[in-house]
């Protein structure tokens, strides 16, 4: 390795509307070395990856490639300037040819015109310098999604590319796939080209990279060599916890309730590409945690739950009988709820009113042929808008205008009101403010002691501590550990999410 | 699968960042006064039948002159009410659909193909009333079930899936009547389309009834919140236990049965079955009166009175043409104009534009 | 080789319809299998197939175009005013309404593309727009007798001893090789097939999408306008009302000829297979003569809503390997 690194960025700063993304972010990637960037959600990752490849403009900053300033406008200039991108969602078209989608943009010929033969040929030649066996005439959309994953880096270093950035390519992939991808970026590496591979898979990180790079809530934590940090000190690195200083954190009070019967029991929870024989019970009057680093399973498993993904296999059984979940609809008659993690896409209504996407659950649960009287709807408005203390001018501004905050309850209060006895919360506190989420910590408190049976989903460790009675850790789509009462504290936890051998230093 | 395709394509840009502007501009807007009745986005089509009726006075003061004959109305105003029933009652349907997020092509097809069936009804000798209308709401209903599932269950984009009767309705109502264009007698049935009742066109006031209908009916059921909850988030509204499917399936049956009843005006009216003409780019006008009303194709929130007073716009439109002397085959390029200013104005580019216009201004 | 032949799995069922139908109508109907009747095909739907093939192109990029039959009725209409009443030269005239149908499908992809508004939505208008500024310009059929029209109109080219191809069916087999080789051979052509394929993902490939767009519309107008030429030579007279719900037939033979509605996927050839599927049904049925012709559009419904479906499960059967 060089001592001279192929690309520095120093001081790299962006703010969005209401939020500081980066904050004098530093990052160096040397020739030959594959380089981890890591950080949970929120840390300014794909912000970081965003401004290096020219989707966004840093506000502060600069980027050098080979000691050379660069500002890359664009995607396009960014590769001009010998920085390629592969995303995580393969971001070619499905519909074209493999040779074609290798070409796009650069086709050989002239006038417009194309050389089909030598643009196959290029294509062959690309796929070839990878070892990619691939016919160069299938239609992409047809090969797997690891294979359209290598074309998609084929594409990117058909240009001279000095620079390869991975953005979370190995997401959708199985252990051989991955095994092939990690073999072409050795590959690369003994090329001599620098490689940046974003992740959420621990295991990975220490498979195939030479240094690691923490982000946490957009400001670097550290640049480390692989293998002189280890795992249970990267995790504390990206949750920004001090191992010492939980160690010491005095435990709340568990209150496990042994009487308690499970009312949802399930076993052997199986989804292609999501999660893998996992167990799991959840209780009356019980918090059920299910903590994991981001990818581990804990969202999947949630949509499995409540029948929006098909289980390719084990049971669930609600209050001891066993039931197939089709629709989400179904669940929520057989009194379910989910608040899912993603508020803008698969929670709001932006333009409808807070009323409308209060009492929407609850009119579906009900059945559509008689609307719910308005008197109802806005006893049970006043009464969820005082209760959650959701702040707006009045129940009838369309719900887009709130703070994220005030959406996340009013979502929780859509859920409520349908009076679930079990409800999954997903991330319920992500993106709001800090007296936000104190209260709906109460709130979960209160569904517990109401004896409602509650999967309580979050990336943020302290959290699940502090509200769980069990938690399940997840770690790859796999059930990594089950801790009660005591033993829910964040070192164990932490320990389970980092896997591996278990270090105790 | 289907429905993340679907959404795909609907949904902004992914990877982009936020896009500021947008929200923003939206935010900026008082909440509460939009429910004000002057910020009503049904005062730009009044505004528009209001600046026409105003022409027309110009140009003859007896335009809105009505008398009474025989203890019926008559009049300009009568007549223009009476034509824009059928158009009225598409929209209806049309609304619906679009505030689904989808879109129906076929409504004039199926005005052509149930008009033949009340007329083929009527000719092989049935004589009920009820018997004649009930074949062709029927038949709209079924024609509306299999776009539904089409679009619903089968996940094919709303544009191709009711473009298949739109291409295959004029045939199948040009078998039903053997080709020939089928002469209606027949006094009850005629009474629909020319009747009057309490004086009025019985057209316009059964147009205005189903309005209220609908109005009352979605207000009683959840069909309003269902409908607006699909059409502004459709993964939101099925995770939040929505049954999405069947309620996009049902507002097309729903159109298909206005196309039925729009088809029974515009035979009775004319007196004919007529395979080829009957419901001639209905679907289009249906369509822009929706859009003129101030519902967006996009879907979510819809304007029930929006379209009815569109539906009037269109066909006061269409009399003011004839009133200044334009052929009515030419009268559709104001109508294009106007559709086109309707969605230049509606569109986000255009709106950022006025809004940076206004608010340079406003500081000075 | 396996993987091209899976690609064009559309293109072989459209390719087996065709030999079905053909055969099908060949043994029923004595005569039917002859070299005239593939000309006449030809000769007869070859307005259709012009418009189809600028269709085409539109509906790769995910597009749509409903105002091709009013540009057709424009185009006949026009002409024939410049050339009976005022004197221009058929040739001139006929430049004059191409440029016109480019200049008009432009400004529809540039406000779809600009202002993000619905393709059929905007071309809705443009189909109103041209119509009714077509029935502007005269209600009236306006027979041509200039001797060059006349020559243009006779002209053909002698194939054996009892047929030849006229100009029409020439021009149709022209457009088709051009928009071959356009959607094919040129990175225009493969541009669009990607925007229709994924707009993101050709944005992020630095694909020039704008142009792109505004390009197959303005193509489109040329063939819309090429079409109504073809047309007006092929009736003898200029007419408004030429080309009424051509649109809507066009756009049915691009989706029978296995182009997929949504974009992104599709051959020139099957617009091809399509048009003459139309026009095997349409003579079929003629030769059978106990059927009336509404039962073209019946037929073409019926395979038109084959043909979706069998798209969308193919797509989803691929998509799930």
């Amino acid at each position: 390795m060089s001592d001279q690194p192929l690309l520095t960025m120093r001081g790299i700063g962006k703010r969005f509307p209401g939020v500081v993304a980066l904050d004098g972010v530093d990052f160096a990637v040397r020739a030959g070395e594959i380089h981890a960037l890591l950080g949970e959600n929120g840390a300014g990752k794909s912000t970081l990856i965003k401004v290096l490849t020219g989707v966004h403009e840093p506000d502060a900053g600069e980027v050098r490639l080979d000691g050379k300033l660069i500002r890359p406008a664009s995607p396009k200039e960014a590769e001009r300037a010998g920085i390629s991108t592969v995303y995580q969602e393969v971001n070619l078209i499905p519909s074209l040819s493999v040779a074609e989608n290798i070409a796009l943009g650069r086709q050989p010929g002239k006038f417009g015109f194309l050389h089909w033969p030598a643009l196959r040929r290029h294509a062959r030649e690309a796929l070839a310098r990878l070892e990619i066996a691939c016919d160069v005439d299938a239609e992409l959309g047809t090969l797997s999604v690891a294979l359209q994953q290598m074309v998609a880096i084929a594409r990117a270093l058909d240009l001279n590319a000095r620079l390869l950035v991975l953005d979370e390519p190995t997401a959708s992939l199985d252990e051989k796939e991955i095994a092939e991808l990690f073999a072409i970026m050795r590959r690369l590496r003994g090329q001599g080209m620098g490689v940046v591979f974003v992740t959420h898979f621990l295991e990975q990180v220490y498979a195939v990279t030479d240094r690691i790079t923490v982000l946490r809530n957009g400001a670097l934590v550290g640049e480390y060599p692989t293998a002189e940090l280890p795992r249970l000190q990267l995790v504390a690195k990206m949750l920004g916890r001090d191992l010492a200083e939980t160690a010491a954190q005095a435990e709340a009070a568990h209150a496990v309730h042994a009487a308690a019967s499970p009312l949802l029991v399930a076993r052997g929870l199986e989804r292609k590409g999501a999660i893998r024989a996992l167990d799991l019970e959840a209780r009356r009057g019980e918090v059920t945690g299910l903590a994991g680093l981001l990818g581990s399973g804990r969202t999947e498993t949630a949509r499995v739950l409540f029948g929006i993904d098909r289980r390719d296999g084990g049971t669930i059984a609600l209050r001891g009988r066993e039931v197939r979940l089709h629709s989400p609809h179904e669940a929520i008659a057989h009194g379910m709820a989910f608040s899912s993690e993603d508020r803008k896409v698969e929670g709001i209504l932006p333009n409808l009113s807070v009323r409308e996407n209060l009492i929407v659950a609850l009119q579906a649960k009900r059945g559509g042929w008689r609307a719910l009287r308005r008197e109802e709807q806005e006893k049970l408005c006043g009464h969820y808008i005082a209760a959650l203390r959701i702040k707006t001018a009045d129940a009838e501004v369309p719900v887009k205008n709130l703070s994220g905050g005030n959406q996340q309850k009013v979502l929780l209060a859509r859920w409520l009101a349908t009076q679930p006895e079990l409800i999954i919360l997903d991330e319920p506190t992500r993106g709001i403010d800090v007296g936000a989420k104190a209260e709906i910590e109460q709130i979960v408190a209160k569904l517990r002691a109401d004896g409602v049976a509650v999967i309580f989903i979050s990336s943020e460790i302290e959290e699940i501590v502090r509200n769980s009675s069990r938690v399940v850790v997840l770690r790859e789509r796999r059930k990594a550990g089950e801790f009660s009462g005591a033993d829910i504290n964040t070192p164990r936890l932490m320990q389970a999410m980092a896997g591996g051998h278990a270090r105790h230093e | 699968m289907s429905d993340d395709a679907a959404g795909e394509r609907r949904s902004a840009p992914a990877g982009q960042p936020p896009a500021p502007p947008r929200a923003a501009g939206k935010i900026s807007g008082p909440a509460p006064a939009r429910r004000g009745f002057f910020r009503s986005p049904v005062l730009w089509p009044i505004a528009g039948i209001l600046l026409l009726v105003v022409v027309n006075l110009l140009r003859d003061p007896t335009f809105l002159k009505v008398t009474i004959f025989e203890r019926h109305f008559f009049g300009v105003p009568i007549d223009l009410l009476n034509h824009s029933a059928p158009i009225m009652v598409l929209a209806l349907g049309m609304t619906l659909v679009i505030a689904t997020g989808g879109i129906d092509l076929s409504v004039g097809s199926l005005v052509a193909i149930t008009g033949a069936v009340a007329a083929m009804a009527m000719a092989r000798g049935v004589e009920s009333l009820p018997l004649i209308v009930a074949a062709a709401l029927g038949c709209g209903a079924l024609a509306g079930a299999i776009n539904g599932v089409l679009v619903a269950y089968a996940g094919v984009q709303p544009i191709v899936a009711t473009l298949i009767f739109m291409v295959a309705g004029r045939g199948i109502a040009q078998s039903l009547t053997g080709g020939n264009v089928i002469l209606i007698k027949h006094p009850a049935f005629e009474f629909l389309g020319n009747g009057f009742f309490l004086a009025l066109p019985f057209s316009a006031l059964l147009a205005a009834a189903l309005y209220g209908v609908a109005q009352l009916g979605l207000r009683r059921t959840a069909g309003r919140l269902f409908i607006e909850a699909v059409g502004d988030n459709p993964v939101a509204s099925r995770f939040a236990g929505v049954p999405a499917a069947r309620t996009t399936c049902l507002v097309y049956i729903v159109s298909g049965i206005c196309a039925g009843i729009a088809g029974v005006l515009v035979a009775s009216n004319i007196r004919t079955a007529d395979p080829l003409q009957a419901g001639q780019n209905m679907e289009l006008d249906a369509i822009f009166a929706v859009v003129v009303g101030g519902t967006a194709l996009t879907g979510g929130r819809f304007l029930l009175s929006g379209s009815f007073v569109g539906a009037l716009l269109l066909q006061t439109l269409t009399v003011t043409m004839l009133f200044v002397g334009v052929k009515p085959e030419v009268a559709t390029v104001p109508k294009a104009l106007l559709i086109l200013l309707v969605c230049l104005l509606q569109s986000e580019r255009t709106r950022g534009w006025l809004r940076g216009l206004f608010a340079r201004r406003a500081p000075a | 080789m396996i993987a091209r032949w899976q690609r064009h799995l559309t293109l072989v069922a459209t390719a087996f319809v065709l030999a079905v139908l053909y055969t099908t109508a060949a043994l029923l109907y004595p005569g039917f299998f002859s070299a005239g009747v593939l000309a006449n095909l030809l000769t007869d739907n070859a307005a259709l197939g012009i418009a189809a093939v600028g269709l085409t192109l539109v509906i790769f990029s995910g597009g749509i175009d409903l105002s091709v039959g009013a540009v057709v009725g424009f185009t006949s209409i026009f002409t024939a005013t410049l050339v009976q009443q005022h004197g221009f030269h058929p040739a001139t005239a006929a430049v004059l309404a191409l440029l016109i149908g480019a200049a008009l499908g432009a400004t529809m992809g540039a406000i779809i593309h600009f202002f993000r508004q619905p393709p059929f939505l905007i071309t809705l208008a443009g189909m109103f727009f041209m119509r009714g500024c077509a029935f502007w310009i005269t209600t009236e059929q306006l027979p041509f007798d200039h001797p060059f029209f006349l020559k243009a109109s006779a002209f053909a080219v002698p194939l054996g001893k009892t047929f030849s191809l006229p100009a029409t069916a020439l021009a149709l087999l022209a457009v088709l090789v051009i928009g071959s080789v356009l959607a094919h051979l040129t990175r225009f052509g493969r541009n669009l097939l990607a925007l229709g394929g994924s707009e993101q993902s050709a944005l992020l490939m630095g694909l020039p999408i704008g142009p792109t767009k505004i390009g197959a519309y303005a193509v489109n107008g040329v063939c819309a306008a090429i079409a109504g030429v073809v047309a007006t030579l092929y009736t003898g007279a200029g007419n408004a009302s030429l080309g009424l719900g051509l649109e809507l037939d066009a756009i049915a033979v691009v989706v029978i000829g296995g182009t997929l509605l949504t974009g992104g996927r599709g051959h020139m050839f099957g617009t091809l297979l399509g048009v003459l599927i139309f026009g095997t049904i349409q003579s079929a049925l003629l030769f059978d003569g106990r059927l009336n012709s509404a039962w073209v559009r019946i037929v073409v419904g019926a395979l038109l809503l084959a043909f979706i479906l069998l798209q969308r499960f193919l797509v989803r059967g691929l998509r799930r390997r």
